[in-house]
């Protein structure tokens, strides 16, 4: 009998390939006679563009073409607004290449295409455009203000969308608190720099009429859908692959980017293979960004600190254009409670044009926003009511009985009412509390305040919408000449691990090993039905959808098997490769003899197939040899919708020290305690928890997209905008909690994203706690700095 | 991000090599690369001529004498740093070059090449400064000594003229007993400084500062020897208060940019600090106490 | 090749702009010529002249360490180096890691063992990294803080670093024969 794989610390089985240097990441297809492009991109945030003249830089040895929009033909359309919403009532997307105006310093202009990509960079210097510079705001709360320059001239106040939700009665609340906390907080513009950027290469088959693109996507099914559109082709002659994919988190699920228009266009046009590899200097003002909002929220409590209403009004950036809809600004609405009851919310945000690269999830996507406004007013709270910071938030959680628990009136990012599934948040806050040890930790930042060194703890809980619909499907079959067992699934990996996940899954019911189940991703010529890689979804529904697929393969080999062995299903079992009947030796038959048995049609081309033979006679009866009803083959297909999200949660704690010379801050302790349902592999979830944590400190501490008020990007290189490296990462202690969900089979929730969610907000409850005997004021903003806390420091109303 | 086209020229010895440079005005000089190459990857430089120093073995010696370490050009900064004959003469030397980059940088880039590219905030161009090191350029006319006080003009600017090639860096050696100590901050490990500080104290017999050498970097448009806060120190014996007075004056020696208010205060309480670091360490280094 | 070199005596290599440069060199273990632009990067030869993928390419400008290889036998950013700096040198990159008869070097099994990559696109300039750090000697005596700073210089946007922290441990453990 095989072990259970599921929950097992299975190793990968991507990583061979990738450890010996034989990943295929788009830039590594092999594609002979391929071209190279290169983008012209605006270097001014907002301007008029008086000409373009490409003469010199067609002329140039080396150069096929070059574009500009006036050579797009039917495809110089305004690209799709992929998630409309009704509350979107300027929705503003871009062309695939500028007309007449651009919006944002990086905005492609022209594209040139060369016999290499040094040649085009050559020309794409020699493209010559003019521009008129035309003023700009990059100050989100100035930009609604009557009189600032808008960024689209038709859109007044620079406001895209404007949305309230509310759940209970939030005036009513407020009206009878006892005590009532506002602050303002504000999280800053950055970047999810995944450490392959993007890349297009596409290819037009002359034979068949096929066009094949290669993309460093999260979707490639949507940009299929987007490809066939504005190409005018059926689905079946357009095939997207995502290979291996180096990193996405987040902007990666977005579709189509100029470049994946521009490069199938060329390839079509010149007749050979084209590619575009992104280098970094582009990554940071092509690659759509995240994170600028500004909250202001009230809490409305009880003296003892339970929060009776909660009313957030907050101003979402969303770049030069809108091209994701309200996605990041919805969830982070939604998620604004948190894990606390809350039963009064109001809810407001605008959603604001600034001339900056346009706005899509990134990692997070607004939860690591709204966690920071929550967390940071309840600790003023707890604060202000003098009770301890894990108090309060004990006095306001939702109690496990309490579950579902539902938010009437606050719509998700699925479009389905919040309801939140299964939880134990004390369980989770109590753990990390003593993991922490905070009596201990007391005691020594008493003794080393004497000693003029500054150390504080920081605390932070949060709640992440996991596992979004609309569904995913799987397909599982056994290949009948060698028996080797095949998934698909319409999903991408960039990192995940799905190749072992996805495995394990499947090995369970097949009753083989997990590395001998072979996962194919991320190619529409492959399976086709399904949506992307985003929101922490992929275990969720993919993993359901191919848990429940594998659930019926195994009846399909039970029941060819139980006609070959002439035993009942029931009596059947699966181990090591083999089904066998239960208890009688080596009565049964391998995969590949049942895949061959259950294809009438065969040949005694191997082994597998020659002694499948045998078992005709048993298999023969009198109807045709494929019943009406029935397949040939082991080759199952299943879908997975979940009913709603489901709510994976944790608690981050830090104990740091404080430079008084540098005021850098030391990490000397990171705790992170997360409930993500059942675990499939753990330890590929502490590699997401991990990778999280480090984002998630880069974005509290390191990594700032510093636009200057002219709004052009002052550090665009990895010399200047501080990606950590190990150096720079703490250590960290990761605790595993599970609370199944109810609302799915495998009982799994997601984790992708939630190591991000919480650190920011952690971080600054530590700098909080660390300078608060000084009388500093509190951290109201991040990615924090070692001069903001000098600037914390010289403010403090105690004397250091 | 790919350099623009170039001709290239490998000179075979040092002699070709200055008439390269003196023959192409609009050149570029490779040696490790390190820094060259990232800006013509941006395409913020696109020198007509390149001129690569790969060839010149005569450039690469580290040699110790009784005054100086002496090193060529052409050496790597890893070779330096790994040199037991350069640590033992001057520790320091091996200090600051820790905090250059990261190895792999410094597998590659020389020490010609980052004293030659003068970036205000490296820590090589700041450590032969605060130690009254001397540079040997070599042009037309032969070698010419150029004390390291003159040799970094600007930022991204030398003393050397355009036929000139930086062939040797010399650094003083240390005295026995002297302390040393080189204390840096950068917001991640192996960045250019946000400011470092270089330092050397000798005690006299009465247990008096007997001399004292203080330099920074990340302060101004060129590395910067801390005279005052050098003449504070000598004939004083160390304590908390001189060394908090010298931080003070330390202070003033940044110089005026346009850089936000918090930031400039920041930076001056980050340089007071790492000043009263940086004697703590080499006094202790000295075996003397405070 | 220009000809007014003749005021120079002793010029090894003299290439107009539009000139191909003639290079060998002993890429993992083999002897390889071709015939390039000056201006060519390393990183770009390996990948797409040589077609060895492995090494990647993350920032072109130093600081992300996914183009690592050796050079000389020393790790070296191929993304700041011209491929005609590597003539005449030994070159070896992640292909050249396992042995010919496909065992894993102890990098490569650390960090499969660790899961100390995601994505893998960081990976084989870290593998590259280490490797370096293993033939200097470093040992497992050191601090994990020390151990982290031997480490800057390699970019992971996946794995958060702790477990290649602990690949590396690992593989130092392997390298001295130390059952892991
Ligand atoms: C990620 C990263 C981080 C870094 N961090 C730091 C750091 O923290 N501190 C630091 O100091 N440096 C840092 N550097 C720069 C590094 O130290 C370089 O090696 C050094 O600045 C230049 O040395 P090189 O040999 O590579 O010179 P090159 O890049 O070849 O040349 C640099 C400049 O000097 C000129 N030049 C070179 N040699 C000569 C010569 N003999 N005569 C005349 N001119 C010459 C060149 O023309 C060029 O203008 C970093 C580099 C990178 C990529
Ligand atoms: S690609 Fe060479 S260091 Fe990033
Ligand atoms: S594993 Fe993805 S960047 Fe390191």
């Amino acid at each position: 009998m095989s072990t259970r794989q599921f929950g097992e610390r299975v190793q990968r089985n991507e990583d061979d390939r990738l450890i010996r240097g034989q990943g295929r990441f788009v830039d590594d297809i092999p594609l002979e006679g391929a071209l190279h492009g290169a983008f012209v991109r605006s270097p001014h945030p907002h301007a008029r563009i008086v000409s373009i003249d490409t003469s010199a830089a067609a002329a140039y040895p080396g150069v096929h073409k070059v574009y500009t929009h006036e050579d797009l033909g039917p495809l110089d359309v305004l690209m799709p607004l992929l998630i409309p919403h009704p509350c979107i009532t300027h929705g503003r997307t871009q062309y695939p290449l500028a007309h007449g105006e651009v919006f944002y310093g990086g905005q492609a202009v022209a594209f040139v295409v060369a016999d290499d990509r040094y040649t085009a960079e050559d020309a794409a210097a020699l493209v010559d455009v003019r521009y008129e510079p035309l003023p700009v705001e990059i100050d989100i709360e100035r930009a609604t203000e009557g009189g600032a320059p808008l960024v689209h001239s038709d859109v007044p106040n620079n406001v895209a969308a404007q949305f309230v939700q509310r759940s209970g009665d939030a005036e009513a609340a407020f009206a009878k608190a006892d005590h009532i906390t506002s602050i303002r907080v504000q999280v800053d513009r950055s970047t999810a720099a995944p450490m392959e950027c993007l890349a297009t290469a596409a290819r037009w088959d002359e034979v068949s009429g096929e066009l094949t693109v290669w993309a460093a996507t999260q979707t490639p099914i949507g940009l299929r859908g987007a490809l066939s559109s504005l190409f005018e082709l059926d689905e079946n002659y357009v095939r997207v692959i995502a290979p291996d994919v180096g990193g996405g988190f987040g902007p990666k699920i977005l579709f189509p980017y100029s470049n994946e228009i521009m490069v199938p266009l060329a390839a079509r046009e010149l007749h050979r293979p084209v590619k575009w590899i992104e280098d970094r200097g582009e990554n940071f003002v092509n690659m759509s960004q995240e994170r600028t909002q500004i909250h202001y929220i009230d809490l409305a409590a009880t003296s003892d600190g339970r929060v009776i209403g909660l009313r957030d009004r907050f101003i979402h950036d969303t770049g030069a254009f809108i091209p994701y809809g309200i996605a990041v600004a919805q969830v982070a609405s939604t998620s604004i409670a948190s894990s606390y009851r809350i039963p009064n919310i109001e809810v407001e945000f605008s959603c604001v044009y600034t001339p900056t690269v346009p706005v899509t999830p990134y990692r997070g996507c607004g939860r690591p926003h709204a966690n920071f406004a929550i967390e940071r007013a309840m600790d003023q709270l707890a604060q202000e009511l003098g009770i301890d910071r894990f108090e309060i938030r004990r006095r306001n959680f939702i109690p496990p009985e309490e579950f579902p628990y539902a938010r009437e009136g606050l719509i998700f990012a699925d479009g389905l009412p919040v309801k939140m599934d299964s939880g134990e948040y004390d369980r989770c806050l109590t753990a990390l509390e003593e993991a922490l040890d905070v009596p201990a930790f007391r005691a020594e930042q008493e003794a080393a305040r004497a000693q003029g060194r500054i150390l504080g703890l920081g605390m932070a809980f949060y709640v992440e919408g996991t596992g979004l619909g609309p569904y995913e499907g799987g397909q599982v079959r056994v290949h009948p000449i060698t028996g080797k067992i095949f998934v698909n699934t319409g999903l991408t990996t960039q990192g995940q691990g799905h190749k072992t996940t996805w495995a394990q899954i499947v090995a369970d019911q097949m009753g083989v090993d997990s590395s001998e189940v072979i996962v194919v991703e991320g190619d529409t010529g492959v399976f086709d039905w399904g949506c992307a890689t985003f929101a922490s979804r992929s275990a969720v529904v993919a993993g359901n959808a191919i848990h429940k697929t594998a659930i019926k393969a195994r009846q399909m080999v039970l029941q060819v098997a139980a006609n070959m062995l002439e035993a009942g299903p029931d009596d059947l079992d699966l181990a090591d490769g083999r089904v066998f009947v239960r208890g009688s030796g080596d009565r049964g038959a391998t995969l590949a003899e049942v895949a061959t048995m259950s294809n009438p049609l065969r040949y005694a081309f191997n082994k597998a197939a020659a002694s499948a033979t045998q078992f005709a006679a048993a298999a023969s009866s009198d109807g045709p040899p494929l019943p009406d009803g029935k397949r040939p083959g082991i080759e199952a297909q299943e879908y997975f919708s979940p009913p709603h999200a489901t709510w994976a949660y944790g608690a981050h704690g830090a104990i740091i020290e404080i430079d008084p010379v540098t005021c850098n801050i030391d990490v000397r302790k990171y705790i992170c305690v997360h409930d993500c349902g059942k675990m499939i592999n753990p330890l590929i979830i502490e590699g997401q928890v991990a990778g999280g944590v480090a984002q998630g400190f880069g974005g509290a501490f390191y990594e700032h997209l510093d636009y200057g008020t002219d709004g052009v990007l002052k550090n665009a290189s990895f010399m200047e905008f501080l990606m950590p490296y190990a150096t720079e990462v703490p250590d960290m202690t990761i605790i595993h909690q599970e609370t199944p969900s109810p609302i799915n089979p495998l009982g799994v929730k997601g984790i992708g994203e939630a190591g991000t969610i919480p650190v920011p907000s952690t971080i600054a409850s530590a700098v909080d706690d660390a300078l608060a005997s000084m009388g500093a004021p509190p951290v109201r903003s991040v990615p924090l700095s070692p001069a903001a806390i000098f600037a914390a420091m010289q403010a403090s109303t105690v004397p250091a | 991000m790919k350099p623009s086209a170039f001709r290239y020229v490998v000179p075979a010895d040092l002699q070709s090599a200055v008439h390269a440079r003196a023959a192409n005005y609009d050149s570029a000089v490779l040696s490790g690369g390190q820094s060259l190459i990232p800006t013509m990857n941006f395409r913020l430089s696109h020198p007509d001529v390149v001129i690569d120093l790969r060839l010149l073995d005569e450039l690469d010696y580290v040699r110790t004498d009784p005054s100086y370490v002496r090193v060529g050009a052409m050496t790597r900064q890893r070779t330096l740093e790994f040199d037991d004959s350069a640590y033992r003469a001057n520790p320091l030397i091996r200090q600051t070059l820790q905090n250059v980059a990261h190895p792999v940088i410094r597998n590659r880039g020389t020490v010609g090449g980052s004293l030659a590219h003068a970036d205000p905030a490296a820590e090589l161009p700041c450590l032969i400064t605060t130690l009254r090191g001397e540079l040997v350029a070599h042009g037309l006319d032969g070698p010419r000594k150029i004390p390291a006080a003159d040799f970094f003009q600007f930022i991204f600017t030398t003393a050397l003229e355009p036929d000139e090639l930086l062939v040797e860096a010399a650094f003083p050696v240390l005295d026995p007993g002297e302390g040393w100590a080189f204390c840096e901050f950068a917001r991640r490990h192996g960045d250019f400084a946000l400011s470092a500080v270089a330092c050397t104290v000798k005690i006299g017999p009465g247990g008096a500062i007997q001399r004292a050498r203080l330099g920074a970097c990340g302060i101004a448009s060129t590395p910067v020897v801390l005279a005052e806060c050098e003449a504070l120190l000598v004939g004083n014996k160390p304590s908390e208060e001189l060394f908090a007075e010298v931080a003070r004056q330390a202070v003033s020696s940044i110089e005026a940019t346009d850089e936000p208010e918090a930031q400039r205060r920041y930076r001056r309480h980050l340089l007071d600090g790492l000043v009263r670091r940086a004697l703590e360490q080499a006094i202790q280094r000295t075996g003397a106490r405070v | 090749m220009s000809t007014d070199t003749s005021s120079m005596r002793a010029v090894a290599g003299d290439y107009e702009v539009d000139d191909l440069v003639a290079v060998t060199m002993t890429v993992n273990g083999t002897a390889v010529e071709a015939k390039i632009p000056a201006r060519m990067l390393l990183s770009d030869f390996l990948r797409h002249e040589l077609r060895l993928t492995g090494t990647h390419v993350g920032c072109e400008h130093g600081v992300c360490g996914a183009c690592t290889v050796h050079l000389g036998g020393r790790p070296t950013r191929s993304c700041l180096t011209l491929a005609v700096q590597a003539d005449g040198c030994e070159i070896r990159t992640v292909e050249g890691l396992a042995d010919f008869d496909g065992t894993l070097h102890p990098v490569q099994q650390s960090f499969r063992e660790c899961h100390a990559l995601q994505c893998g696109f960081c990976t084989p300039g870290f593998m590259m990294s280490v490797a370096g750090l293993l033939e200097e000697g470093i040992g497992n005596d050191l601090s994990d803080s020390e151990l982290r700073e031997h480490l800057a210089g390699n970019l992971c946007r996946c794995t958060g670093y702790q477990n290649i922290v602990a690949a590396t441990r690992k593989a130092i453990d392997l390298r001295d024969g130390k059952e892991g």
